[in-house]
């Protein structure tokens, strides 16, 4: 029988034939916490009784979330997890490092893993053909116990795409496009796949994009298919031996195909509450904007930071907007500073704030004062998200939040560049 | 058999509406979070549920983090069940996993302040105010086995692993 790339792996990885609607028991090849999913894993963990760990070298705990602490609370809760990754053996990052899910893609996701992380945008690894998947504490720590967690095959949904993006659209605004076709619970308990002319094509940082997203429909995975792009990718980190292809099998059984082609798409934003909520940005134009947020795990790479750089060149932020930039790792950051896009955002006006979530989820660093908008290139614009729930979020690509940045209004990047 | 008072919710309440990020310094003092569940919605709800009430909700209930302190915070002010039309995955799985019953049915028809009572091993739920009575859909069945456990850690506990 012909399989889905969620049936192929998940198959594969428990060497028994599977198909969409079967329960399987899975081996996890990386199991992984943040610092404020952390604690309450490790203690269900310690509660748990293992006594270690199944896989100490495979298990990470990021420090991302509220990286440096803004609090003496959330330091506890830091030297908590410094403490246990100390005595159980474990990988923990530092803060500074990165955002949890862009360390994971540079530096340990590889084709057919299973990776399970105490965190929603643990699909982002999807983009390397990795069935990754978020999860709660509890089960988590019992991933770190076993070594094993239990899952339901998901049926696939097919994104056929096809097509050229037109100027100033980019894989972010092909995302909130199809969220807000598919509606915030069109894809729940389901796999994502994605293919077509313009997926082939794809950079990794515009698949890691939307295998990001893929979960603010309620997919379970997006997964991308492993090729020459992600061999390139895994060379480029000195881990090419990391590669292997994998695509789903011809006449694999599909819930759904749809068909989007993207020369079709302009630049797409969401509106506050929800995102599924999407208009278009030249629909939004006159829409006062106070923050515009640049980074994250979904928008916070390098070549994201290219675009943002190349449209505020030259230019100044609105003096009625304030611009904060995290890039999203360590990495990004050096490479950004060298190719010159760090001097170019400070010198429009940007502040720079240290890898990691940064402003994303209202911890620390840029939340939002009473009836105030902010335009961000993240993932989520719940009520609340971002510190505050009398301020409004809106979602969009770094060019469209570039652009807004120098108009101090919604604005449709075609309009600057 | 449980039996409490409705507390009804739209669609679409998120992680962020139950335990937002702005608390997540709290985390580690769980007694203190869960005075503000879901704060976000309804400020008067953590002051108001009472021990068995029941949280009655629309569609895509609990979208967004993986924080388990959602349904934590939920499962400390009381709340015997969760009744939506449908539970986004993240939330359904950690519910499951800390013992909270969460059941997938038409809620139009339940109201505000109802009084439900509602049988687990059969899955039917009678609602005493307006005489209305309504089946659940059914859980999955390693999911009433995690469930029936009190949560997956007393299960892993008994079984030493998955059941396959």
């Amino acid at each position: 029988m012909s399989k889905t790339l969620a049936e192929n792996i998940l198959g594969q990885k428990c060497e028994v034939e599977v198909r969409a609607g079967d329960i399987v028991i899975a081996p996890v090849d990386i199991a992984f916490v943040q610092d404020t999913t952390g604690p309450l894993t490790v203690r269900q963990f310690q509660s748990s009784n293992f006594g270690r760990l199944a896989s100490p070298e495979t298990t990470v705990l990021f420090l991302d979330h509220a990286a440096p602490s803004p609090n003496l609370q959330l330091s506890n809760d830091h030297k908590f997890l410094r403490d246990f990754a100390r005595e159980a053996n474990c990988r923990i990052t530092c803060v500074g490092d990165g955002v949890c899910h862009q360390l994971v893609a540079e530096s340990m996701a590889k084709p057919g893993d299973i990776i399970v992380g105490a965190d929603s945008h643990t699909v982002t690894a999807g983009g390397l053909g990795s069935f990754a998947t978020g999860m709660g504490s509890t089960d988590i720590a019992i991933a770190f116990g076993l070594g094993k967690t239990w899952f339901r095959v998901p049926e696939s949904i097919r994104m056929a795409i096809s097509g050229r993006f037109a100027r100033g659209v980019f894989a972010k605004d092909l995302i909130l496009h199809i969220i807000g076709l598919l509606g915030a619970d069109g894809a729940t308990y389901k796999a994502l796949e994605f293919s077509g002319g313009t997926v082939a094509d794809m950079s990794m940082s515009e698949r890691l994009t939307i295998a990001n997203m893929s979960v603010e429909a309620g997919a379970k995975v997006g997964l991308f298919p492993a090729d020459e792009i992600t061999e390139d990718y895994l060379k480029s980190q000195g881990r090419g031996e990391h590669y292997r292809p994998l695509v789903p099998d011809n006449g694999a059984t599909y819930e759904q195909v749809m068909e989007i082609d993207v020369a079709k798409l302009e630049p797409t934003v969401s509106m506050p509450h929800t995102v599924d909520n999407v208009a278009l940005a030249r629909e939004l134009m006159g829409i006062k904007i106070q923050e515009v947020f640049i980074g994250t795990c979904t928008n916070g790479r390098l070549e994201d930071l290219a675009v943002a750089a190349g449209i505020l060149k030259g230019s100044k932020c609105h003096r009625e907007t304030r611009l904060i930039v995290a890039p999203a790792s360590r990495r990004v950051l050096l490479d950004a500073m060298e190719a010159g896009y760090i001097q170019t955002l400070i010198s429009a006006g940007a502040s720079i704030l240290p890898p990691g979530c940064g402003a994303c989820l209202g911890l620390h660093q840029g939340v939002l004062g009473d009836g105030e908008a902010c335009l961000s290139t993240a993932n989520r614009n719940f009520k609340g998200r971002m510190g505050n729930p009398e301020a409004f979020i809106y979602l969009s690509s770094p060019a469209t939040a570039a652009a807004s940045a120098i108009t101090g209004e919604i604005t449709d990047p075609r309009e600057v560049v | 058999m449980l039996k409490g008072k409705v507390f009804k919710f739209g669609d679409s309440i998120s992680t962020d509406h139950i335990t937002p990020g702005r608390l997540a310094h709290l985390r580690s003092n769980l007694p203190e979070l869960a005075k503000h569940v879901l704060e976000d919605a309804d400020p008067g709800f953590a002051s108001r549920v009472k021990p068995g009430d029941f949280i009655v909700a629309g569609s895509n209930f609990g979208l967004g983090s993986s924080r388990e302190h959602a349904p934590l915070v939920i499962k400390m002010a009381g709340v015997s069940a969760i009744l939506a039309k449908s539970v986004a995955r993240i939330f359904f799985r950690n519910a499951i996993n800390l013992g909270l019953p969460i059941l997938i049915c038409d809620t139009a028809l339940i109201n505000d302040g109802d009084e439900l009572e509602i049988d687990l091993s059969s899955s039917i739920i009678r609602d005493i105010t307006n005489g209305n009575e309504m089946a659940s859909g059914k859980i999955p069945a390693v999911m009433l086995d995690i469930l029936n456990e009190g949560g997956l850690i007393p299960y892993i506990q008994k079984y030493g692993g998955f059941n396959s």
